[in-house]
Parts: structure tokens; sequence; C-alpha cells
């Protein structure tokens, strides 16, 4: 019971993010200039001023802005993000087709990252200030400072133009009716050079976060507890010290949610990978204003969604944090 | 003066921090003056387009016939514009609501934090996207977002220093004296609050230079000026034939970017001293 109350808070905590977001879109649609109805007329070949005034009513534009944030408010609460009048249809079914390929380009980089971050900075911090640390910390710094959209198109220069072994966009090969198996491999491997642009970034991130965090841990007593029992350092370092280690990672992977949909949409631009990022390009292209604000709402929905599912991980891998 | 020699001796204990402080000085006076030294404009389509790097274009052309050198050293002028500027404006408004979250405490506190957590959760490249979209890519435009994507950890840090320092002595000796609430908070605690926060900023630096080279990547950049991230874009077109001219702008940033992390972290580890044994 009192954990149904905790989760039932903590899912009662999300609401005021997401009215703020809703704020903050309705704000922006506002001071955009131009509104809905100087799109459609422009769109028809332009019209008097009457006709524009004509649909300003139908849109509801000539009420007085609460009115219009309340009746904005209860579409977006029914999930009805507004029409594309450039593409010709709801924006909701333009973002939902594209998710998928979003989620799995950003799943593979977040799980890929954490674990090497982990690792490497579990190696990095048994092998502190020996010259693997050396390595590995510089190669960290040089990642954390390239740009992760320039690193794409440089993999794709190596990769597909030079050695010919990963294509250099797109999730699938088009029109090649593939046995499942197949198919699946297929789309494996138009993921690596994009999974591993978005993903390095963060590998170096984490492996400095578990760096530190092991550093600190290993001066806590129960390493020396364990070391004077004679157990051995690599057991102290890979079981003792990273279980404890693990949290202030797992924190940032959380926070660095919306971070990671920022650095897809560059990397889904250079890939031509189909997902929200490549949408939000489209958009941009065609100064799409509806997409555009339904893609923020969106995206800042599924970071809120993803934050409130690390925040309960947080209680299951430890127990203290539960209450 | 005495404690900024201080400042400079424990700072220059960490090498890298000190190379990174040397060609972060090397690519301002170039930012600076190599306009003077390398006199081509490089907005004029001075060769044939697409040339390889030779005696008459050190970088080579781009796809319009522009040289690339000139492009790099125009570009670093607005590319080191825009980041320290919007992270100077990141700064102002993160302290300032650090500032008075921090000291008020209470009712302003909550409102603020819950603010500042709100804009950490929102992705702060797509809310940048959609503001310039908005109003249109112009420098102003582009710097402006990037400040107020960015100053959320800059006010979260100023808010515990200013916690930390409210309730010590000496500030309570200030309010005894009759001093306003304004004054102590920007003329007794600011100076004390500011050392991790100048650390937090110039960090920033690095971080908008990125953003602002992903933003004039997707076209989002003002259409008059050369910036690095545009250059890229200007030569991901002919990624396949000439692949230098966009590698030769991100080299460029990724540079510039690693030595603002290493004079921060040398900075970091200056300021707080008891920290550096890590």
């Amino acid at each position: 019971m009192q954990r149904f109350l905790s989760v039932a808070r903590r899912m009662g905590q999300i609401v005021p993010s997401v009215l703020g977001i809703a704020v903050l879109n309705f704000a922006l649609l506002h001071m955009a200039p131009g509104d809905a109805a100087d799109i459609v007329a422009a769109q028809s070949g332009g019209g008097d001023e009457g006709y524009v005034d004509e649909l300003r009513r139908s849109f509801g534009l000539d009420r007085p802005l609460y009115e219009q944030f309340f009746i904005y408010l209860g579409k977006l609460l029914t999930f009805d993000l507004g029409f594309s009048h450039v593409q010709q249809r709801p924006v909701l079914d333009l973002i939902l087709e594209r998710i998928p390929a979003t989620v799995l380009l950003m799943l593979t980089a977040i799980v890929v990252a954490t674990l090497l971050g982990m690792v490497f900075g579990m190696i990095a911090a048994m092998r502190h200030r020996k010259w693997l640390d050396g390595v590995i910390s510089v190669i960290a710094l040089l990642a954390y400072a390239t740009p992760q959209f320039w690193l794409g198109l440089m993999l794709v220069v190596l990769f597909s133009v030079m050695l010919g072994i990963f294509p250099s966009g797109g999730m699938m090969t088009i029109d090649a009716d593939l046995p499942w198996h197949l198919h699946v491999l297929d789309i494996a491997s138009h993921l690596v050079l994009p999974s591993v642009t978005l993903g390095l970034f963060y590998v170096a991130l984490y492996t400095r976060l578990m760096r530190a965090s092991m550093l600190e841990v290993f001066t806590f007593d129960f390493i020396t507890t364990a070391r004077a029992k004679g157990v051995s350092e690599t057991r102290v370092g890979f079981i003792h010290a990273a279980a404890n280690a693990l949290l202030p990672v797992l924190t940032m992977v959380g926070v660095q949610i919306g971070h990671m949909l920022g650095g897809s949409i560059l990397v889904e631009t250079v890939f031509g990978w189909p997902g929200l990022g490549r949408l939000l390009f489209d958009a941009l292209q065609q100064r799409d204003l509806n997409l555009l604000l339904g893609i923020l709402f969106i995206s800042s929905i599924l970071v809120v969604v993803v934050n409130l599912a690390v925040d309960m991980l947080y209680g299951v891998l430890d127990p203290r944090m539960a209450k | 003066m005495t404690g900024f020699l201080d400042l400079w001796r424990r700072f220059r204990r960490n090498v890298a921090a000190v190379v990174g402080l040397f060609f972060l000085l090397c690519i301002v006076l170039a930012a600076l003056f190599g306009p003077m030294l390398y006199p081509v404009d490089p907005y004029d389509m001075i060769g044939r387009p697409s040339m390889p790097p030779s005696a008459e274009f050190p970088l080579g052309t781009d796809v319009s016939g522009r040289d690339i050198l000139a492009g790099l050293i125009g570009g670093a002028r607005v590319s080191l514009l825009i980041g320290l500027i919007a992270s100077l404006g990141a700064t102002v408004i993160g302290v300032t609501v650090g500032a008075i979250a921090g000291y008020k405490g209470g009712w302003f506190d909550t409102v603020l934090m819950r603010l500042t957590d709100f804009f950490l959760t929102i992705p702060s490249f797509v809310l940048a996207v959609v503001i310039i979209a908005i109003f249109n890519p112009s420098i102003a435009s582009v710097t402006i977002a990037i400040a107020v994507v960015s100053w959320p950890p800059v006010a979260r840090l100023a808010r515990a220093e200013f916690m930390a320092q409210r309730d010590r002595e000496y500030v309570q000796a200030c309010r005894a004296l009759g001093m306003s609430d304004l004054e102590i908070a920007t003329r007794q605690i600011m100076p004390n609050a500011l050392p991790p926060v100048i650390v937090v900023s110039s960090l920033l630096v690095a971080t908008a230079i990125l953003t602002e080279s992903g933003l004039s990547f997707l076209g989002l950049t003002d259409p008059d000026l050369i910036s690095w991230g545009y250059m890229i874009g200007v030569g991901r077109t002919v990624l396949r034939t000439a692949w230098w001219m966009p590698a030769i702008p991100g080299i460029a940033i990724l540079i510039t970017v690693l030595c603002i992390n290493l004079v921060g972290e040398g900075m970091n580890d200056a300021l707080n001293p008891r920290l550096q044994q890590r």
C-alpha cells in the first residue's frame, strides 16, 4: 500500500511539469509572427482581410488569450497536437510514427555508453595514476570535446566511403525483401554508426563519472575491511566498489535524456535516420510551427516519464532511497 | 594582485591546463588579429570551388570557391563571440535566479527552483531550435536561445553557494549594521559565491560553442555570417569527394572546446585546492 502511495505521489509530481510545458508551448506559439489563419490563407494563395478574419474566427483565434489557453490545454490533454498544414496530417500521427526509430537509436546508445563507460571508469580508477588511466582519461577528454554531428560525418567518411563496411545512412535497405533474421541484421548494420556517434560523448561522460565515483568509494571503510580480509584487488574493484559507485552514473543517465534527445536530432540528420530528429529537421525546413511545437511537447513528456522511471528504479537498486 | 599570483601559482601546477590556456590564447589572438595577418575576405569567391589545400589556398576552397582558412578565422570570431556572450547571459540569469532563491529562501526558493528544474527537464537543444525558428535565425536570436537553455546549472550552483553563506557571521554582522538585502547579496556574499560559478560558466562557453555549431549545422544561423558549424554544414554536401572540407572546421571546434575544458578544470583545481588530490 505504502509503495503504491509513493508511486502515485511521484506520478502526481509530473503534473506541474506537464502544465509548465503546455504554458511554454502556448507562449511560444503566440510569440511567433503570424498565426495559423495567416498560414492557411497564404497556402490557399492569399485572401482578402475578410477571409483571414473568417478563418481566425473559425480557429477561435479571436477569443481572449486565457480562453484560448484553456482550449489549447484541453487539446493537449487529449493529445490533440493540431494539424500539420504542410504535411496535411495530424501532428500526433507524424510524431508517433517516428518515435520507435528514435527510441531504438537512443536505447542502443544509452546501453552501450553506460556499459562501456562503467567498464572504462572502473579500469581507470583501479589503475589510478598509471598509464592506462592516463590513456583512458585523454580519450575521454577528446570525446567530450568532439561535436557529435561532425564525428558522425567523419565516421561516414572512414567506414562507408573509404572502407565500405557500414551503410552511410537510412535505417534499412530499401525494397530488399529479406527474411526476418536478415532484416534484423540489416537494421543492426545501419544502427552501428549512428549509435556510436550518439553514444561516444556519453561513454566519455560516464567514464569520468564512474572513475570519480569509484575513487570516492575506495576511501570508504568497507573497502579497507574487504582488503584486510584478503579479498583480491580485482574483486574489491569490480564487485565491492563498483556496486556502490553505480548510483551517480544512473542519476546522470536520467538527467542526460533530454540532452541526448538534442544530440539525436543532429545525429539523425547526419545519417538520415527516420526518427524524431529527422522529423524536426524537416519541420524546420518547411517552417511547420505546429509540428515543431508538437515535437517539443512530446519530447519533453518523454523526458519527464523517463526521469520518473529512473527515480523508481533508484528505489529498487538502493532500498535506502525507497523512502 | 597577490590573490591572482597565488591563483596562477596553483593553476600552473596543472600542466594540461597551462597547455590548454596557451592554445586558447592563440585561438583568441587568431580571431582578433587573424584578419589583419591573413587579409582574405572569407565571403569572397576567389577561387575555383572545392580545391584541395595548396600554396595559394592553404586549406583549400569551399563549394563556392571561398577561402577556407579565411572562413576559419572569420568563424572563430563568430563562434567565440556567441559562446562568450551566451554563457555570460546564462551566468547573469543563473546567478540572479540562484541568488534570490538561495538568499531569500522559502516561497521564492520553491518557485524559482521549480522553474529551474523545469528548464533542466525540457530537451534544451529542441527548445533552442524552436526558439530560433520562431524568431528567425540571427546572431542575436541564436545567442539568446543558447543563453535561455543553459542557465539552470548556474542557478543551482549559485543557490547552493548563497544558502551556505547567508547565515554566516559576517552576513549577520552586515544585517546588524542595517545593510539592505540587495547590498548584502551583491557586495558581500557575491564575491564569496562567485569562484565556483566562474568555473561552471567558463565551461559553459565550451557547451555554447558546441550548441552553436550544431544549430548552424541545421541551418539555424545568421545568414550573413560564417561560423564553424555552418562551414561543416556546407562541406557536408561534398563529403564523399572532399572530406577535408567539413573535417577542418570540426577540428577547430574540437581543439577550442578541449582547451576551454582543460582551462576550466585547471581553474577548478586552483580555486578549490582541497579537492585537488583527485
